[in-house]
């Protein structure tokens, strides 16, 4: 029978209720007496020299407060980059300066030139729209490949190139792997785009400043994944706030998928305009702001090339990639085509060389950072498209060329050629696992019986590891991180055996508040109901790096599992105390301390009640109450994998793909709550079908967004999806974590996109039309434009 | 957005010219336009009030005659600001010939470019938007330097031949 209770139950998931009822308390929920509006005049050319802002008729307008431009900035810093990645020669990046208003020059369309603060939100859009600005156009640069020639306009002045950064990785492997490739018995190459995204989370980004002049304190609400990484980054870099005197508040957050990992100018404005106008300020973004101020996801144009030799075994692998970087380098931009993307270009598989050459090219679009995933689907995605097509120029089985390649259950820990070493895995089970649950064996049959009705019908296999629960922090340092990555918890045991457990991490829809509580529950022996989760708040948690990188409850959880372990501690002790028993012979089980061996027991509750009323109590020996803080800091990287088929079925008149059935079968470790790893992969999975089949983020020729609304931006809705099939059984725990968990929040992006277009591909080749690629998103016109081109 | 198109006009070449050099008759012709002063020599200032798909907005800006070959060719230019609607600018190369039975053939080339908001939401329909605005403007400007219609009912006759009347006014000063 399933498990009611503790790690392994799909406990539901409690802050549904308040969700599902309007009781979420969002950022925009917040209100403060005497709060003002602010609305940003952004720029509608995406580059150009700002000659002239009047602002004195919006000052001169009823309700208007202040209106502030780069000059009421000068003494303050620029948006700071989180990660600084050095090139193939030893050099640091390009780093431009990202001040809060646009100084002198725009460079995107959205670029903030004026704010006004008013007392209304319509006060202050009318005000903003009487700004006059006078801006002298200049050419866009949109294009990365033609940003790169001799001659190009440059997006920053002071830089010498719209280069960010060139680098190789593993540069001292780059000989090698052109050897391999020019010996080998055979070369697939593919050139494909990884289309640009917008994130879209439900609640568009809001910011309220806030500021007592009494006692000098900040206090920043906002729509974060990390408070914690936004006070440092915008306290110490920014407005120069030293952190106790800054409070950033991260409260309910409707979805994130890491467009709010990064520190934003609209943050670092109200903090400041707080003080300025001596009132709270606050900020909420539209959904037509979101397109043009969040930061976008993906955007790369990559080369790639497989070798084998005679008996189908990789032998090396070359990736050539120029990555968007937009106009300017948001928090973690730089290490998304590095470090997150070129050191999974191992994959799944032996291949024994690895080189990955990475262009970072400075645009006028908005800047580009992570979103779901972040490196991970851009490598997954060329990684298994090109295996795919090695095995159809090869004519074998693609299940079968990728089990042949794959590394072996016996072989781990694996040491990759790129750097990362995996401690678990099995993808043969997971291969045999989906080969089983997608029916595999009959495929053929479904393939006739949809041609019977005209439509051509394909399955597309991928396999996916992913690099997860984001640390180790002297890891991440030497390739650039410049903060650390570990992650925090208190357990607070309250008098009568409560627990309010304060977690670094923070919960933006992951569920932290089920499964954190769940765990806790399993090891002390208490009802799930007794355990709060607390976090979002720089005031109240300890100093924790947040939500990002599938990594709250490898790196959060552990640190919290660190914590209560030094609380069960410390109960035995007193347990021992109150039994007159040896602190050694004390069991915890079922919230109860016994000494072994015989009948004699305490229950949770006493002992917690004896530490805050410590009138029988060990004083000489330990100090009263129970509360301990663990800060965890992993060994490595985890390792989730999985093998993703997707059966698609073409419409060969119309070029509409229906997506007929998705399988996911999942390792992820130790699985706490399966039925939220469960909603994890169908969410993941859901955009990762957004991505290939419908969205996309299109510039025009001048920098203007064309992809602006949901008119025109596609978002994957129900009827676009199939009935997932999703299992997670097959389970190699991570060794390095004391809950052996992995991570499950990005793995349905990052798998789903490459088996959706192997499956499309594979429907035509299958129907006569051996096309080699089509790019995402494989809309009806791209794919009939395919079929077209094969007639 | 780019778009090529003639019209026949029934009028010489001189009448057809001198009508393209009007601020009044560019105020007749320009679709939403509210306002137009102004010269060919200095400039003529405009405010148009038009809806673009989703987006409604009073645009101002100036418009610039150069490339002035007298009688025969001419280009306009024009950016108008529409506050958060963004803007539209554009620029429309004309040149006149005349017709051997008589009358002008006006050739236009034109070039539309839109930014900020009117981008966002309607890069769609924009291109469509820019070929209705450019018919709407050559066909009115037809009617103008024509004058009326050669029959046509009461009502209209009288409209037009105010028309006609103000048109000489204009021509004659």
């Amino acid at each position: 029978m399933p498990k009611d209770h503790g790690i392994g139950a799909s406990s539901k998931r409690r802050e549904d209720v308040r969700f599902l009822t309007g009781e979420g308390n969002y950022t925009d929920d917040i209100n403060i007496a005497g709060q003002t509006y602010v609305h940003f005049l952004r720029s509608d050319v995406a580059h150009g020299t700002i000659t002239n802002i009047d602002s004195s008729a919006a000052e001169a307008m009823d309700g208007v407060l202040r209106v502030f431009t780069a000059k009421d900035f000068e003494a303050v810093g620029g948006i700071p980059c989180g990660w600084q990645v050095t090139d193939k020669f030893g050099e640091p990046m390009q780093e431009p300066k990202h001040p809060v208003l646009a100084e002198g020059k725009v460079r995107y369309v959205g670029d903030p030139i004026a704010a006004v603060v008013a007392e209304t939100p319509e006060l202050a859009r009318d005000a903003a729209e009487a700004i006059v600005v006078d801006i002298d156009e200049l050419p866009a640069v949109v294009d990365m490949k033609a940003a790169l020639t001799d001659g190009a306009t440059k997006v920053h002045d002071d830089l010498t190139s719209n280069l960010c950064y060139d680098w190789g990785f593993v540069e001292e492997n780059k000989a090698a792997v052109d050897d391999a490739i020019a010996n080998a018995a055979h070369v697939t190459t593919l050139e494909l785009v990884n289309n640009r995204l917008v994130a879209n989370p439900m609640e568009p980004r809001v910011a309220i400043g806030d500021y007592s002049r009494g006692t000098d304190d900040y206090t920043l609400y906002t729509t974060s994944q990390n408070p914690h990484v936004i006070r440092l980054l915008m306290g110490a870099f920014v407005l120069g706030i030293p952190e106790h005197k800054l409070r950033v508040v991260a409260p309910d957050v409707g979805g994130g998928f890491g467009t709010k990992i990064f520190h934003y100018a609209e943050e670092a404005f109200v903090t400041f305009a707080a003080k300025a106008v001596n009132r709270p300020v606050k900020w909420t973004s539209s959904r037509s702001e979101a397109f043009i101020s969040d930061a976008h996801g993906r955007d790369h144009v990559t080369k790639i090339e497989l070798a084998l030799d005679k008996d189908n075994n990789f032998t090396a692998l070359r990736c050539e990639t120029y990555a968007n970087m937009g106009a300017y380098l948001s928090t973690f931009a730089p290490s998304v085509p590095t470090w997150l993307h070129g050191t999974l270009l191992a994959g799944n598989y032996t291949t024994p060389l690895v080189y990955t050459n990475v262009k970072a090219v400075f645009t006028n679009t908005v800047p580009v950072d992570a979103y779901r995933g972040a490196g991970r689907p851009e490598a997954t995605f060329q990684l298994e498209r090109v295996v795919d097509k090695a095995a159809r120029e090869l004519g074998v089985d693609p299940t079968e060329l990728r089990r042949q390649n794959f590394i072996k259950p016996d072989q781990f820990p694996y040491d990759t050629p790129v750097a990362v070493t995996y401690d678990t895995g099995n993808y043969h089970a997971t291969l045999d696992k989906a080969l089983e649950m997608s029916d595999y064996a009959n495929f053929d049959k479904r393939v006739a019986e949809s041609k019977s009705r005209g439509k051509l019908r394909g399955l597309g296999v991928a396999h996916f590891i992913e690099a997860c629960g984001i640390a180790p922090s002297n890891l991440v340092g030497q390739l650039g991180a410049r903060a650390g990555l570990y992650e925090s918890a208190t357990v607070r045991v309250n008098a009568t055996g409560s627990i309010s457990v304060l977690t670094g991490s923070h919960s933006h829809g992951q569920g932290h508040e089920t499964t954190f509580p769940q765990v806790i529950a399993e090891m002390i022996g208490i009802d799930e109901s007794q355990i709060d989760i607390v976090h979002g708040d720089t005031s109240k948690t300890p100093m924790g790096m947040g939500t990002y990188g599938s990594r709250s409850i490898a790196v959060g959880g552990s640190a919290m599992v660190r914590a209560a372990e030094k609380v069960i501690n410390k109960a035995k002790k007193i347990a021992a105390h109150l039994m007159e028993a040896s602190e050694a012979d004390i069991e915890l089980a079922d919230g109860q301390f016994t000494v072994a061996g015989t009948d004699k027991s305490v229950a949770w509750g006493d002992v917690t009640l004896a530490a805050y009323v410590p009138h029988n109590y060990p004083l000489e020996d330990i100090e009263p109450g129970l509360e301990e803080t663990a800060f965890y800091d992993p060994s490595n990287f985890t390792y989730p994998s999985g093998a993703y088929f997707c059966e698609v079925e073409v419409d060969p008149e119309t070029g509409e793909v229906d997506v007929l059935g998705f399988t996911a079968a999942d390792d992820f470790g130790t699985v706490i709550n399966p039925m939220i790893v469960e909603g994890q992969v169908h969410g993941g999975v859901a955009q990762g079908i957004g991505q290939a089949l419908l969205e996309n983020c299109s510039y025009d020729d001048n920098g203007q967004l064309l992809s602006g609304s949901y008119m025109d931006y596609a978002m994957p809705r129900a009827s676009d999806l199939p009935s997932f099939d999703v299992d997670h059984s097959c389970q190699t725990p991570c060794t390095h974590n004391p809950l052996g968990v992995k991570g499950c929040g990005e793995a349905g992006a990052i798998g789903s996109p490459p088996a959706l277009v192997n499956g499309v591909i594979d429907a035509l080749h299958r129907g006569g039309y051996p096309v080699e690629h089509i790019n995402m998103p494989l809309s009806p016109s791209r794919v009939w434009e395919a079929i077209q081109s094969m007639k | 957005m780019h778009l090529t198109d003639s019209r026949e006009i029934s009028a010489d070449r001189q009448t057809v010219w001198a009508a393209l050099l009007s601020a009044d008759v560019l105020k007749e012709c320009v679709p939403g336009c509210q306002e137009m002063t102004g010269s060919p020599e200095d400039g003529f200032e405009a405010t148009v009030v038009q809806k673009v798909g989703p987006v409604k907005a009073t645009f101002k800006g100036a418009v610039k005659v150069s490339d002035v070959v007298e009688g025969d060719s001419l280009t306009l230019t024009g950016e108008g600001k529409g506050g958060a609607a963004g803007f539209a600018k554009g620029g429309a190369k004309v040149s006149l010939e005349d017709l051997p039975e008589g009358g002008t053939k006006l050739i236009y080339d034109v070039e539309a470019k839109v930014g900020g908001k009117l981008a966002q939401l309607g890069s769609r329909i924009i291109d469509g938007f820019a070929k209705k605005m450019a018919d709407q403007f050559f066909e009115r400007f037809q009617q103008v330097v024509e004058g009326p219609a050669e029959v046509g009912e009461d009502a209209v006759e009288g409209e037009d031949g105010d028309k006609k009347g103000w048109l000489k006014k204009v021509f004659s000063s």
